[in-house]
C-alpha cells in the first residue's frame, strides 16, 4: 500500500524516466566516459535550463498553458544581450563583464515586458487554442528576430561578420563579456574575491554555484509570487475562469500578467543560458527552445493545467540530464556519425514531449 | 372508449442508484389525441419520456419495471431506434437541426432516398446517389401537412425560431407509419404568436389520426389544446383526466400538492417591519442563456429572508448571476439605496453582497484547490483578509488562513481529511458547505444563495437550511435564496416570489395554498380563490 502510494505520488512517467536517467548514468563509465564529466554536464545544463523552464509557471498557472511561444522572451533576452556588448564597445570596450550582464537584463527586461503585453492580448483572443497560437508566435519571433539581426546597426568586432562588416554572426563569443562569471571556474579564478567562490571544482565536477544558487533564487521569487494576492488571483484565473470571475477578478488581466511574466523570465533565462554556455545564439538557433522547456517541465510533472516549482527543478534535472548523458552513451553505441547520434536525440527529446502531453490530456483536471 | 391505445406504459418504475423516481406510473394515450403530460421539475416526466425512447441512460442504470405496449403490442425499446421503429417520434426543445442544411435536407438527414449507381452496387447503398426531386416532394408534402408554406431549398440557419421548431415537427412527421409524437415543452422558446401556431398545427396533427404527447408547464396551453392530461408529481401518477373535467386552479393545486418528505413545516408569516430595503431590481434584464430576465421589478427588505422561486428555464437562476456580474446585465440594481455599478467586475461583493452559485463544480469552487483556499479566495481578493504586507505583492497569511479554515470546518460539519484536501474530492454537501463557509468569511450584508440543497442529502441540506435561518436570526443578514424547491422555500422564507418567463409572476407568504404557487409558476396570475375559466 505505502510502495503504491509513494508511486501514486511521483507518478509513473517520472519514475519510468528517472529510472532511465539512472540506468543511463550507471552505464556511461561502463562505455569509458567519465562520471565526474557526466556530473559535471548535468549541473551545467540544469542551471542552463532552469529559469527557462520556469518560465512555463505562470503561463500555465495563468491558462494560457504551455507557453511555446517563450521565444518571444528569448528575442527580447539576445537583444538585450547584443546590445549591452555594443555599448560595452562604444563606451571603452574593456572586460566588464558584470555591467554587461547588468546591462543585458537592464535593456532585456523591458523589451520583453512590452513585448509580453503585446502577446498576452493576442492570447486573450484566442482562447481555447493558446498552445497552438503560441507555437507559431514562437516560430514567428524567430523568424522576425532574423531581420533584426541583420538590421541593427551594431559595430563591434565581437558582433559582426568580419567581412562585411555589418550584419551579426551566428554565434556570438562572451570571453571578452560576461561568458561563465557565474559558472566557468576559469573564468572565476580571475575574479576578486568572493566572485572567485561562484564556480568551482570538487573532485572533477565543475559546481556552478553562483548559477544553481541564481535559478533557485528566482524559483524561491516565483514560490513566493504565488503565495501571495496576485499569484493566488492568477492560479485561480487559469484554474476556474468563471469562479475567478464571479470573485471580481478580471480574468484577461491575470491571463497577461502571467504571459508578461513568462515573457520576462524567457529573457532573463536565455541571458542566464549564454552566460553558463558562453556564447549568444542568434536567428534559428532559439527556434526549438520552447520545446525543450515545455518537455522539461512536462516530465518534472505538470499538466498543461497545473505547474508547480518543484516540477521545473524536478523536470529539468530529468530531461536535460537524459540529453545530456544519453548524447555520448550513444555515440558510443554508434561510431558511425554524429548525425544519427542527433537523430536518436531529437527522437527522445520529442518522444517524451509528446508521451507527457498524453498524459496531460484528457485526464481531469482535478487530479494534477 | 372501446378504441385501441396507441401508447400505453403500465406500472413503469425507475430507480436511479436507490433514488425511486418514478413509482408505479401508468400513461395511456389514444389515436388523435393531445395529452399533456405536466408536473414540476423532477417531476418524473423526462424520466418517463427517455424510457420510452429507450435512451441509453436508462438501461445503463439498470433499466425500469413495468410494460410499454404500442398499439396494443408489447414492445421492448432498447435504444431511440427501436423507437422511431414503433413509430415514435420526438420533437425537441434544442433544435436537433443543421445550420448549413436546407430545409429538404434536415427533414430527410439519415432517411436519404437514392437512386444506385454502379457505385453503390459494388460498395453498397451509402454511396447511391440521392434522389433530390423525389426529397424535395417528400418535404413539400411534409411542410404542407403542418400548413407550413415556406420554401423548401431555404437554410435553416437564418430561420426564425419558430420556423426552425416547424421544420422539427415536419421532419417527425415524413417518418412513415409516426404513430405518436413528443413534443418536450415546445412553447419555451417561442413568441406568444409562434406558439398559438405551434397549438394549431399541434391540432392539425393530431386531426389525422397521430397521437400527441405535450409536455409543458404552460397551464393555459394545457387547456386550450389537450384532450386529456396526465399529472405527475415526486415519480407519482396524481392524477389521469380528460382537461374538460378540472380547472386551472385544479391542475395547479394537484401539481404541487402536499410533499411526503418535509424538512421543515411550512414556516408560519413573518411580517419583517423594517423599511429599508436592501437589494431593489427595477426593470432588471439578463441575459444569460437559457434563464433569460426580462424586465424584472422587485425589492428585499432589510433582514428578511426573500426566496425566488419558479421551474427551470423561467430566469430565477439569471438573476443571482447577473448580480454577480457573469452575464450582461441591462436596468438596475440597489443595494441599501447605493447603485450597482455592472461595468465595473465584482461592483455587487465590494458593496457586500456574497454569492453561492447554483453551479458548485463550475463557478463556485477551485476544484483542484484545498478547503482553505477556496474558503479564503473570496475574503482574500475582495478585502485582502488573511495577508500580510502590502501592495499587490502582499502574501497570505497560513497561519490565519488554517485558524479560520478550522473555524469554519468546525461550524458547518465538512467531513474531510483536513484543510488541505481538495475540494474535488469532497462530497455535494461538503462542497455546497464550503461555497457557503466562503460566502460568509466575505462577512456580507446580503447572502444570495442559489440552489442550496441541489444534489446534497437529507443531512446537509437541514444543516445548510438551519444554518441560513441561525445567521439571518442572529445577525439580522438579509438572505435571498433561489431555488427550484418549493418545499425548500417554503419552510424558510418569509416572502417567494415565483419567477415565470423572467419577470416576478407573484409574490406569494410562504402559507399560501398550493395552487396558487402552482398558477404562478406557469405564469398565470390569478387572484387566489378567483373562479377560472378558459
Amino acid at each position: 500500500m505505502k510502495m503504491k502510494s509513494l508511486i501514486d505520488r511521483i507518478g509513473w512517467p517520472r519514475l519510468i524516466i528517472g529510472l532511465f536517467f539512472l540506468l543511463l548514468i550507471i552505464v556511461s563509465p561502463i562505455m569509458g566516459l567519465s562520471l565526474t564529466d557526466v556530473f559535471s554536464d548535468v549541473l551545467r545544463r540544469w542551471s542552463m535550463f532552469g529559469i527557462l523552464v520556469l518560465a512555463m509557471v505562470p503561463g500555465v498557472q495563468s491558462g494560457i498553458g504551455l507557453n511555446f511561444g517563450v521565444s518571444l522572451g528569448i528575442v527580447a533576452g539576445l537583444i538585450g544581450g547584443t546590445t549591452a556588448i555594443e555599448m560595452n564597445f562604444r563606451r571603452s570596450g574593456t572586460y566588464q563583464p558584470w555591467a554587461d550582464l547588468g546591462l543585458s537584463l537592464l535593456i532585456a527586461i523591458p523589451i520583453a515586458i512590452v513585448l509580453g503585453y503585446v502577446y498576452g492580448l493576442l492570447l486573450n483572443r484566442v482562447k481555447g487554442s493558446e498552445m497552438t497560437v503560441s507555437t507559431y508566435v514562437g516560430f514567428s519571433a524567430i523568424a522576425l528576430s532574423n531581420i533584426v539581426w541583420l538590421a541593427l546597426p551594431f559595430k563591434s568586432g565581437t558582433l559582426v561578420w568580419p567581412i562585411a562588416g555589418e550584419g551579426m554572426r551566428n554565434t556570438i563569443s562572451l570571453e571578452e563579456s560576461f561568458g561563465g562569471i557565474m559558472s566557468n571556474p576559469d573564468v572565476t579564478a580571475r575574479q576578486p574575491f568572493p566572485l572567485n567562490l561562484l564556480a568551482f571544482k570538487v573532485g572533477g565536477v565543475v559546481v556552478p554555484i553562483g548559477t544553481i544558487l541564481f535559478v533557485l533564487f528566482i524559483c524561491l521569487l516565483m514560490w513566493l509570487f504565488l503565495r501571495s494576492k496576485w499569484g493566488v488571483a492568477m492560479s485561480a484565473a487559469g484554474e476556474n475562469e468563471l469562479f475567478t470571475k464571479s470573485n471580481a477578478i478580471n480574468v484577461d488581466h491575470m491571463r497577461i500578467l502571467g504571459t508578461v511574466i513568462s515573457t520576462v523570465l524567457g529573457a532573463v533565462g536565455i541571458i542566464m543560458y549564454a552566460q553558463v554556455f558562453g556564447f549568444l545564439q542568434l536567428y534559428n538557433a532559439p527556434l526549438m527552445m520552447g520545446f525543450a522547456c515545455v518537455a522539461a517541465i512536462l516530465i518534472g510533472g505538470a499538466s498543461t493545467r497545473r505547474a508547480t516549482i518543484s516540477n521545473v527543478i524536478i523536470g529539468t534535472l530529468l530531461f536535460q540530464g537524459i540529453l545530456t548523458t544519453s548524447l555520448p552513451v550513444i555515440k558510443q553505441l554508434m561510431p558511425q556519425g554524429s548525425t544519427l547520434s542527433e537523430v536518436i536525440r531529437i527522437i527522445i527529446s520529442n518522444g517524451i514531449i509528446l508521451y507527457a502531453l498524453s498524459k496531460s490530456r484528457g485526464g481531469n483536471q482535478v487530479e494534477g | 372508449m372501446s378504441e385501441q391505445a396507441v401508447l400505453s406504459m403500465k406500472g413503469i418504475s425507475k430507480e436511479y442508484f436507490g433514488n425511486k423516481v418514478l413509482k408505479d406510473v401508468d400513461l395511456v394515450v389514444k389515436p388523435g389525441e393531445i395529452h399533456a403530460l405536466v408536473g414540476e421539475n423532477g417531476a418524473g416526466k423526462s424520466t418517463l419520456m427517455n424510457i420510452l425512447f429507450g435512451m441509453p441512460v436508462i438501461h445503463s442504470t439498470g433499466g425500469f419495471k413495468g410494460e410499454v405496449e404500442i398499439s396494443g403490442e408489447k414492445v421492448e425499446i432498447m435504444n431511440p431506434n427501436d423507437a422511431m421503429h414503433c413509430g415514435i417520434g420526438m420533437v425537441h426543445q434544442e433544435f436537433m437541426l443543421i445550420p448549413d442544411f436546407t430545409i429538404t435536407e434536415n427533414i430527410k438527414v439519415g432517411r436519404e432516398i437514392g437512386t444506385p449507381t454502379i457505385l453503390s452496387k459494388v460498395l453498397g447503398p451509402a454511396l447511391d446517389v440521392l434522389d433530390r426531386k423525389k426529397m424535395r416532394d417528400d418535404a413539400r408534402q411534409a411542410l404542407s401537412r403542418i400548413g407550413l408554406n415556406i420554401e423548401e431549398y431555404v437554410k435553416v440557419a437564418g430561420l426564425p425560431i419558430g420556423y426552425k421548431q416547424f421544420v422539427e415537427i415536419a421532419r417527425e412527421i415524413d417518418k412513415t407509419g409516426i404513430k405518436l409524437l413528443v413534443f418536450d415543452e415546445p412553447t419555451a422558446v417561442l413568441t406568444e404568436s409562434e406558439a398559438e401556431r405551434l397549438c394549431q398545427i399541434m391540432q392539425l396533427i393530431a386531426r389525422q389520426g397521430i397521437a400527441i404527447i405535450f409536455i409543458t408547464h404552460r397551464l393555459d396551453e394545457v387547456m386550450s389544446v389537450a384532450d386529456s392530461l396526465t399529472i405527475l408529481r415526486d415519480g407519482e401518477l396524481v392524477d389521469h383526466v380528460s382537461t374538460d373535467e378540472l380547472t386551472v386552479v385544479d391542475i395547479a393545486g394537484r401539481m404541487i400538492g402536499r410533499k411526503m418528505e418535509r424538512l421543515v413545516e411550512v414556516k408560519q408569516s413573518r411580517e419583517v417591519q423594517s423599511d429599508e430595503v436592501a437589494l431593489e431590481l427595477k426593470n432588471f434584464h439578463v441575459d444569460m442563456p437559457g434563464e433569460q430576465v426580462r424586465s424584472m421589478s422587485v425589492s428585499v427588505r432589510k433582514g428578511e429572508i426573500f426566496g425566488f422561486g419558479g421551474l427551470a428555464g423561467q430566469g430565477k437562476l439569471g438573476i443571482i448571476n447577473g448580480i454577480m456580474g457573469l452575464y450582461p446585465v441591462k436596468g438596475e440594481a440597489e443595494v441599501f439605496g447605493k447603485k450597482l455599478n455592472f461595468s465595473k467586475l465584482g461592483d455587487a461583493l465590494e458593496n457586500e453582497v456574497a454569492f453561492v452559485s447554483e453551479d458548485r463544480r463550475g463557478v463556485g469552487l477551485l476544484l483542484g484547490e484545498s478547503i482553505e483556499d477556496n474558503i479564503i479566495f473570496a475574503a482574500l481578493q475582495v478585502k485582502n483578509k488573511f495577508t500580510r504586507g502590502g501592495g499587490p505583492f502582499r502574501l497570505v497569511n497560513k497561519k490565519e488562513v488554517r485558524e479560520h479554515a478550522l473555524k469554519m470546518i468546525d461550524i458547518f460539519d465538512i467531513r474531510s481529511t483536513g484543510p488541505r484536501q481538495k475540494t474535488g474530492s469532497l462530497s455535494g454537501g461538503n462542497q455546497q458547505k464550503v461555497c457557503l463557509a466562503r460566502a460568509l468569511t466575505l462577512e456580507p450584508k446580503i447572502l444570495i444563495v442559489a440552489e442550496p440543497t441541489r444534489g446534497i442529502d437529507i443531512g446537509a441540506k437541514r444543516l445548510v437550511l438551519e444554518y441560513l435561518i441561525k445567521i439571518n436570526a442572529d445577525q439580522g443578514m438579509t438572505i435571498i435564496i433561489i431555488s427550484s424547491e418549493l418545499v425548500e422555500l417554503r419552510s424558510i422564507c418569509d416572502r417567494i416570489a415565483i419567477v415565470a418567463e423572467g419577470k416576478v409572476a407573484k409574490i406569494l407568504p410562504p402559507d399560501a395554498s398550493d395552487a396558487t404557487f402552482g398558477l404562478a409558476m406557469s405564469g398565470l396570475s390569478i387572484e387566489e380563490g378567483e373562479e377560472v375559466e378558459l
